[in-house]
C-alpha cells in the first residue's frame, strides 16, 4: 500500500509539475510569438523595462499570495500602496533631506499598521475578508485625500535621492528588481522553512485541523494581513518614487491585477495552495502580456478584454486540473 | 410510548415558546437599529442644512441613490446564499454601452432598451452557469474574473468616448415625475421592492435561496435544485444591474465604458448593512430597504453641506465593517 501511495503522490506532483511547465512554455511561446511581430521584444533594454515594470506587481503577489493561502484576499492594497505612497512623498517634500532609508521604512510602517488594522478584523472580529478589506480600502483612499487635500504630490517637490529608489541601480540592475529579487529570496525561505511559514499553510488547508493541532491560527491570519500591508506600504514609496508622482487615485484597482497574477500563477482561491516558483511565471506572464500588446500594436482598449480573459481561463484551467488531482487523491484514500 | 408521546409535548411547548411574543427579542432585532439610525440620520441632516427637510427635497434626494438599489434587491438573494456578485458595476457599463451604441447605430431606442435587459441577463447567467458549474471556484473569483472581462468588452465596443444623444422620453427614466412631485424612479424602485420582498419571504423559492444559504448540501438532498435556483438568482442580478444601467444611463443623458466603476462596493455595503450576512442563511427585505435609504439620504445630507465624497466613503467604509462586527454579535436574533 504504502507502495502505490507513493507512487501516485508522484504523480500528484507531476500535475502539479504539468501546471508550472505548461505555464512557462505558454510564455516561451508567446515571447516568440511577440518576438516575430516585434524584433525589439528581446531586448536587453526591453527585458530591463519588463522586469522593472512588474517588479512592484510582483512584491505584492507575494504578500497577495499568503493572504490567498490562508483562504482570504485582500482589496485593500491600492488604497494602502496610495496612503503610504503620499505621505512618505508629503514628508520627503517637506523634509528634502531625509534619507532615503527612512522614507521606506515609514512607507512600510505605514501599510504595516493598514494591515495590522485588516488583520485584526478579520482574525479577532470574524468579519469576512472580502468585507473588511471593501471597507477599509474606502476608509484608506479617504484618508489619502484627506491629508493630501486632494492635491498631487509632483516631481519637482521630491528630492533627487528620493527618485533614485527607483530609478538607481547597482551594477547595472535596477533598484525595483534588485528588491523584488530580494523579497522573493526572503519569502522563499520563510515560507518553505519556517515554523511560521509553514503553519500559513495548515491555516489554508484546513483551519479547523489547524486549531486542533495547536496553530493559533487567529495570529497567523493577522500576521498574513499585516505583511500584505508592509508589502504593499513598501510598494508605495517604490511606486511614488518610480513614477515621481503621488495622487490620492495612486493604483487604484490594482489589486485586480495582483490576485489575477497570484491566480494565473497558480495560488487556489480556496486556500492551502500556491508556491513562490509558480507566482513568479504567473507575475512574469502578467508582465509579459501587459509589455508585449501594446509593443504588437493592440489597441490599450482591447487589454482589458484580453486580462480578464485570461484570468477566466486560467482559473478555469487550474479548476479542472485540481479535479484531476482529487479524483487521484479519492483513488488513493480508498487504497 | 411514553417516551415518544414526553417528546411531543416538549416539541409542543418549544415550538409554542418560539412563537410566544418576547419584547426583548421583538426589539433586539437589527431592524429596529437600522431605524434607529435612519431617524438619527434626518435629524442630523435637518440640523446640517436648513433646506433639508421638505417634502420636495427628500423626495428628490431619492433620485440620486435608487438606481444602484435595485441591485441591492438581488444582491440580497446572492449574498443570502452566503456568495457575492462583484461584477455588477461592470454588467451595468456593458449593458449601457451596447444600448447606447445600438441606439446610435440606427436601432429604435425600445429594442435597445430590450437589448441591454438582454445583457444582463447573458452577463448575469453567465457569471451563474460558472459557479455552479465549476464549485470549488468561489463566487468571488469568478466575478471578479467577468468584472474585468465585462468592462474590458465595453472598452472595446467604445473606446475612451462617450455616447449617448437619447430621445427626450428616454430622460423620463431618471428625470421624470408622476403627479409632479413623485419620481418616477421611485415609483418603479417601491413595486421592484414589493415584487422581490414577496419573491423572498412569501414564496417558496425565497424559502429555497434561505435553504441554500443555511446549508446547500442539504438542501440538495432534500430535493431543492440548487443549480438551477443560483443561475435563475445570478441571471436576476443580472437583469436588475441592467435596469439599473437603463436608470444611470437615463440620469446621466450619456454612457462611457467606465460608467458606475465602485458600484459593486456601494451595493454589498447596502445588503451588508442590511442585516445580510455574509456567511449566508440570514437577513431580510425590509433591512436592505431600510439600508438602502439610510445610506442613500446619508450621502445627499453630507453632499448638501459639501463634505467631499470621499469623507462619505470614509463613513460608509467605517458604517460597513461596524455593522458586520455588530452583527456577528449574538445580541442580534436576525433569523427571518
Amino acid at each position: 500500500m504504502s507502495e502505490k501511495s507513493s507512487k501516485n503522490k508522484i504523480s500528484l506532483e507531476r500535475i502539479q509539475q504539468i501546471r508550472e511547465f505548461s505555464l512557462i512554455g505558454f510564455i516561451i511561446v508567446l515571447s516568440i510569438f511577440v518576438q516575430f511581430r516585434n524584433s525589439n521584444f528581446l531586448t536587453m533594454s526591453n527585458i530591463d523595462d519588463l522586469l522593472t515594470n512588474t517588479a512592484i506587481l510582483s512584491i505584492l503577489a507575494v504578500g497577495m499570495m499568503m493572504v490567498i493561502i490562508t483562504r482570504g484576499i485582500d482589496l485593500s492594497i491600492g488604497a494602502t500602496l496610495a496612503l503610504s505612497g503620499m505621505v512618505t512623498s508629503m514628508t520627503v517634500s517637506n523634509y528634502p533631506s531625509l534619507h532615503p532609508l527612512v522614507a521606506l521604512l515609514i512607507g512600510i510602517f505605514i501599510g504595516l499598521i493598514s494591515g495590522a488594522i485588516i488583520g485584526l478584523l478579520v482574525a479577532k472580529f470574524n468579519i469576512l475578508p472580502i468585507i473588511a478589506t471593501l471597507g477599509m480600502m474606502n476608509v484608506f483612499r479617504g484618508i489619502t485625500f484627506l491629508i493630501s487635500g486632494g492635491k498631487w504630490v509632483s516631481a519637482y517637490q521630491m528630492s533627487d535621492s528620493f527618485k533614485a529608489i527607483s530609478t538607481g541601480s547597482i551594477l547595472g540592475i535596477n533598484n525595483l528588481i534588485l528588491i523584488a529579487i530580494i523579497i522573493y529570496l526572503v519569502f522563499y525561505y520563510f515560507i518553505n522553512y519556517t515554523r511560521t511559514g509553514r503553519k500559513i499553510y495548515a491555516v489554508g488547508s484546513s483551519p479547523e485541523s489547524a486549531k486542533i493541532s495547536g496553530i493559533n491560527v487567529d495570529r497567523i491570519t493577522w500576521l498574513v494581513y499585516s505583511i500584505m500591508g508592509g508589502l504593499a506600504g513598501l510598494s508605495g514609496v517604490l511606486w511614488v518614487s518610480k513614477f515621481a508622482s503621488a495622487q490620492s487615485n495612486t493604483a487604484s484597482g490594482y489589486e485586480m491585477n495582483v490576485i489575477a497574477a497570484c491566480v494565473i500563477g497558480g495560488v487556489s482561491i480556496a486556500g492551502g495552495e500556491g508556491k513562490v516558483t509558480g507566482l513568479i511565471s504567473g507575475v512574469l506572464l502578467y508582465g509579459i502580456l501587459e509589455n508585449a500588446l501594446p509593443m504588437i500594436n493592440v489597441s490599450p482598449f482591447w487589454q482589458n478584454a484580453i486580462q480578464g480573459a485570461v484570468i477566466l481561463i486560467a482559473v478555469l484551467v487550474s479548476a479542472l486540473i485540481k479535479r484531476r488531482i482529487g479524483s487521484s487523491n479519492k483513488i488513493r484514500r480508498e487504497d | 410510548m411514553v417516551n415518544n408521546s414526553n417528546n411531543g409535548i416538549t416539541l409542543n411547548r418549544e415550538i409554542k415558546s418560539e412563537k410566544e411574543f418576547s419584547l426583548k427579542k421583538f426589539f433586539f432585532q437589527w431592524e429596529w437599529l437600522l431605524f434607529l439610525i435612519f431617524i438619527a440620520i434626518h435629524i442630523i441632516n435637518s440640523q446640517l442644512s436648513p433646506y433639508y427637510l421638505n417634502t420636495y427635497t427628500l423626495l428628490d434626494a431619492t433620485m440620486t441613490f435608487l438606481d444602484k438599489a435595485f441591485i441591492a434587491l438581488s444582491m440580497t438573494f446572492v449574498i443570502i446564499f452566503g456568495d457575492i456578485d462583484i461584477s455588477v458595476g461592470s454588467t451595468i457599463a456593458l449593458a449601457s454601452v451596447i444600448m447606447a451604441v445600438l441606439y446610435n447605430a440606427g436601432l429604435p431606442m425600445p429594442l435597445a432598451i430590450l437589448v441591454c435587459l438582454l445583457v444582463g441577463v447573458i452577463a448575469g447567467f453567465i457569471n451563474g452557469i460558472l459557479i455552479v458549474k465549476f464549485k470549488e471556484l468561489s463566487a468571488v473569483i469568478v466575478t471578479l474574473s467577468t468584472m474585468i472581462l465585462y468592462r474590458g468588452i465595453a472598452y472595446i465596443i467604445l473606446e475612451n468616448q462617450a455616447s449617448g444623444g437619447f430621445p427626450m422620453w428616454f430622460n423620463f427614466l431618471g428625470w421624470g415625475y408622476i403627479k409632479t412631485i413623485i419620481p418616477f424612479i421611485l415609483v418603479a424602485f417601491i413595486i421592484a421592492a414589493v415584487i422581490f420582498y414577496v419573491l423572498l419571504h412569501k414564496t417558496t423559492f425565497g424559502r429555497k435561496v434561505y435553504a441554500i444559504g443555511n446549508n446547500d448540501v442539504a438542501s440538495l438532498f432534500s430535493g431543492v435544485k440548487v443549480d438551477k435556483i443560483k443561475i435563475i438568482v445570478f441571471t436576476l442580478n443580472g437583469l436588475m444591474a441592467a435596469i439599473a444601467a437603463l436608470f444611470l444611463t437615463s440620469k446621466m443623458g450619456s454612457t462611457r465604458p467606465n460608467i458606475a466603476s465602485g458600484y459593486e462596493l456601494d451595493v454589498i455595503a447596502m445588503v451588508v448593512l442590511g442585516g445580510v450576512s455574509t456567511s449566508g442563511g440570514k437577513g431580510r427585505m425590509i433591512g436592505v430597504l431600510l439600508s438602502i435609504f439610510i445610506i442613500g439620504f446619508l450621502r445627499y445630507g453630507l453632499g448638501l453641506v459639501n463634505v467631499p465624497d470621499q469623507v462619505i466613503l470614509i463613513v460608509i467604509g467605517i458604517l460597513l465593517i461596524f455593522s458586520v462586527m455588530l452583527s456577528n454579535l449574538k445580541l442580534f436574533s436576525n433569523k427571518s
